[in-house]
């Protein structure tokens, strides 16, 4: 009998331990906000299939950070950035959130792609915390589909996709001279179709008209057939919204079929895979729409560029200019407000006027959309040279 | 006389301890102790309980190895967000609707891919995963690649936990059937099992119908709580998710199973505060695991009644 004593009394103390463990992961993170320091949330993507824009995002939103910090903070207090990974997943994101929002931050900024956004959408909705996000360009991020209300405490600091195809038929039109275009577009994305429809929109309302209009999938490999339909109408320019992944080659093989018109697209191209693919001679004379460039001679980018460079030895891309805006539109939201309370941060980010970014000076519209500017990139030798930058 | 009593309290006992773990966590959510991260890990816990549980029916006990869960997930959350959301009909019809479907998508893909063997058959359902996946990105009724946001939270404590009990008697008391000895016995040795008389193509299908509709089941549970659901999602990387629990836990082992996705679940959410390293010690674990427990942790052995008693002490 002894023997089932002993052992019934290890398992209870098993069970003890377990328990333990089990409260005390609990216990744990009761953190409240320490009164000298501002805690921010970066839930951005670190592993999975976007982890480049979320890593280059951090670099840029933690440069921010730390000049922030180094020039005496917000109100007196230093930031306090909680760095976390949402895997490039929807669900997991909704978990960081929740984790950060027990850290007891005042905004979070990030995720980058717009689902991941959503997914981390309604925790935040829900514990009244805005959510900056510095590259989900789908429209529907900030505004409520269904009932078509703009989502009270999610912002963005990036354009909108639709806005590109505008960018661009403005560029065509007024730089270029063209009268008449052609659209090859991706139609298996919301984000090529997006930007083709503005594209249209507003080419035609500048007096311009269309005069065919293509369309590719995913992994599209020949698109001579297409390409020679559309030689054949002569258009002054070609409109191309699509990821470099297609558009690399179908460039190379348009210049091949002979066809010398200018061809224009979206941040999609923006990838070094462009010039090895296409080649630099067939670049020649084809221009995309982004965020920022690094070649800017405005001198905060320039600043910026360099000291990015110093500390990470490599370039910074749209992404991390966008974390850099992201973090800097925070601190403009709390020193508006004078506060650190999520509502009153949210309220205040809503009234941002003029703001001045490195991806250009914003103005947040009713449906928390930054107004601002774009830029042209053109391929130049298989080199990235800004070309111009329009402001809407 | 005694026997039938005995069992009589052991039934009302383990239907106590289900209900008592179900009110405390329903208390502790209701008083407001268990925050939204919390509940937002109990729920993905449930869930990959049901879907480790429901592959572990396919690929444990009838030794099928299905590589398509994700595909049937998809299957079941799509449907059943086609019927709350757009067609405006109650959750329960959704539920429903989403079994239902998920149910015959895996009776067309189990008829014919079920005749193919090991590795023919893993590349035949991880194939139709992708299928499912890419034809959802084209129809534009879903919206295609970017998926239908903002879905209405109707995902319920008490209805995971129920559903998940469900999924598990189900399985459990299936597994201890006259069907579930023919299921096992496929597994064992196909080519016996037929000479003894099993329709080794039925048993086949009805495990691979049954493991595809509590997939289908967890489709709809993960959509109204995640409020998004879009393609991508439910890509192979998912089914592997699901595979790993199962072959983690022990291939033919519902406890294995549950255990393992508790374990991937907590190890997960644990891990969450070492962003840069996490994949890594997640990766790091998983082997450390695999090498000192290669049969999985709980092999194919089962926690339960007999092995408490063996612990415990009490009679058999």
């Amino acid at each position: 009998m002894r023997k089932g004593v002993l052992r019934r009394l290890s398992v209870f103390v098993l069970m003890v331990f377990v328990l333990g463990i089990v409260v005390g992961c609990g216990g744990g993170d009761q953190k409240t906000g320490d009164g000298d320091k501002i805690n921010v949330g970066l839930n951005v993507e670190l592993s999975g299939g976007v982890a480049s824009y979320g890593t280059n995002c951090r670099d840029g939103a933690m440069l921010a950070i730390e000049e922030i910090n180094a020039a005496g903070g917000v109100l007196g207090k230093q930031l306090n950035p909680i760095v976390r990974d949402c895997k490039s997943l929807a669900d997991e994101a909704m978990s960081v959130s929740a984790a950060l929002v027990d850290e007891g931050i005042v905004a979070q900024i990030g995720p980058l792609t717009s689902s991941n956004v959503q997914g981390s959408t309604p925790v935040l909705m829900d514990n009244g915390i805005p959510l900056i996000a510095p590259a989900a360009t789908a429209p529907n991020v900030t505004v409520d589909e269904k009932t078509g209300e703009t989502l009270k405490y999610i912002f963005r600091v990036c354009f909108i996709d639709p806005f590109q195809g505008t960018l661009m038929a403005e560029f065509a039109a007024d730089n270029l001279g063209a009268k008449t275009a052609a659209i090859y577009k991706d139609a298996s994305t919301d984000y090529g179709k997006g930007l083709a429809e503005y594209f249209k929109k507003t080419f035609e309302a500048k007096g311009g008209t269309i005069v065919a209009e293509e369309g590719f999938v995913k992994d599209d490999r020949d698109f001579k057939a297409a390409l020679t339909r559309i030689r054949s109408k002569n258009p002054d320019f070609i409109y191309v919204p699509g990821y470099y992944q297609e558009v690399a080659p179908l460039i190379k093989q348009a210049r091949e079929l002979g066809i010398t018109a200018p061809m224009g697209g979206g941040d999609g191209w923006d990838s070094p895979d462009m010039v090895s693919v296409a080649t630099a001679p067939n670049l020649n004379n084809t221009y995309f729409t982004n965020h920022y460039s690094s070649q800017d001679t405005d001198p905060k980018i320039v600043a910026f560029v360099e000291a990015y460079k110093a500390k990470y030895n490599k370039e910074p891309d749209a992404f991390a200019a966008l974390g850099y805006d992201a973090v800097q539109l925070l601190v403009q939201a709390i020193k508006d407000a004078n506060s650190t309370d999520p509502v009153k941060i949210a309220e205040a980010l809503a009234n941002i006027k003029d703001f001045e970014g490195i991806t250009g000076k914003m103005t947040i519209d009713e449906q928390h959309n930054p107004v601002k500017a774009g830029v042209i990139i053109e391929f130049k030798d298989g080199k990235q040279v800004m070309n111009t930058r329009i402001q809407p | 006389m005694q026997e039938t009593k005995h069992k009589l309290i052991r039934f009302c006992g383990e239907v106590l301890v289900l209900v008592a773990l179900f009110t405390v966590i329903q208390y502790l959510i209701t008083a407001g102790m268990l925050d939204m991260y919390y509940q937002i890990n109990l729920t993905s816990m449930c869930i990959n309980i049901i879907l480790a549980v429901s592959l572990n029916l396919i690929n444990g006990f009838t030794g099928q190895l299905s590589l398509g869960h994700a595909g049937f997930m998809a299957v079941g959350a799509y449907s059943s967000v086609i019927m709350t959301q757009f067609l405006g009909q109650p959750f329960a019809i959704g539920i429903l609707a989403a079994c239902a479907a998920a149910a015959v998508a895996g009776f067309i893909i189990g008829v014919p891919t079920l005749r193919l063997k090991g590795d023919y058959l893993a590349i035949a359902t991880l194939a139709f995963g992708e299928i499912i996946r890419v034809v959802l990105m084209n129809i534009d009724y879903v919206n295609g690649p970017a998926g239908i946001v903002g879905i209405d939270k109707l995902t319920t404590w008490p209805l995971l936990y129920w559903s998940m009990i469900i999924t598990i008697l189900v399985v459990v008391n299936l597994i201890n059937s006259s069907y579930g000895r023919a299921i096992v016995s496929v597994r064992e040795d196909e080519v016996a099992a037929e000479l003894m008389g099993i329709n080794t193509t039925r048993y086949k299908v009805i495990a691979f119908v049954i493991g595809a509709m509590f997939a289908g089941l967890a489709g709809a549970l993960y959509a109204h709580f995640f409020y998004i659901i879009k393609p991508e999602t439910f890509n192979f990387l998912k089914s592997f998710d699901i595979l790993v629990m199962v072959v983690l836990g022990g291939l033919g082992s519902t406890t294995g199973a549950i255990i393992a996705a508790i374990f991937i679940t907590v190890l997960t959410a644990a891990l969450q505060s070492f962003p840069a390293i996490r994949m890594i010690l997640y990766a790091l674990i998983l082997i450390i695991v695999m090498i000192y427990r290669p049969q999985g942790l709980m092999g194919n052995k089962e926690f339960g009644r007999e092995t408490l008693n063996r612990i415990w002490g009490g009679r058999r």
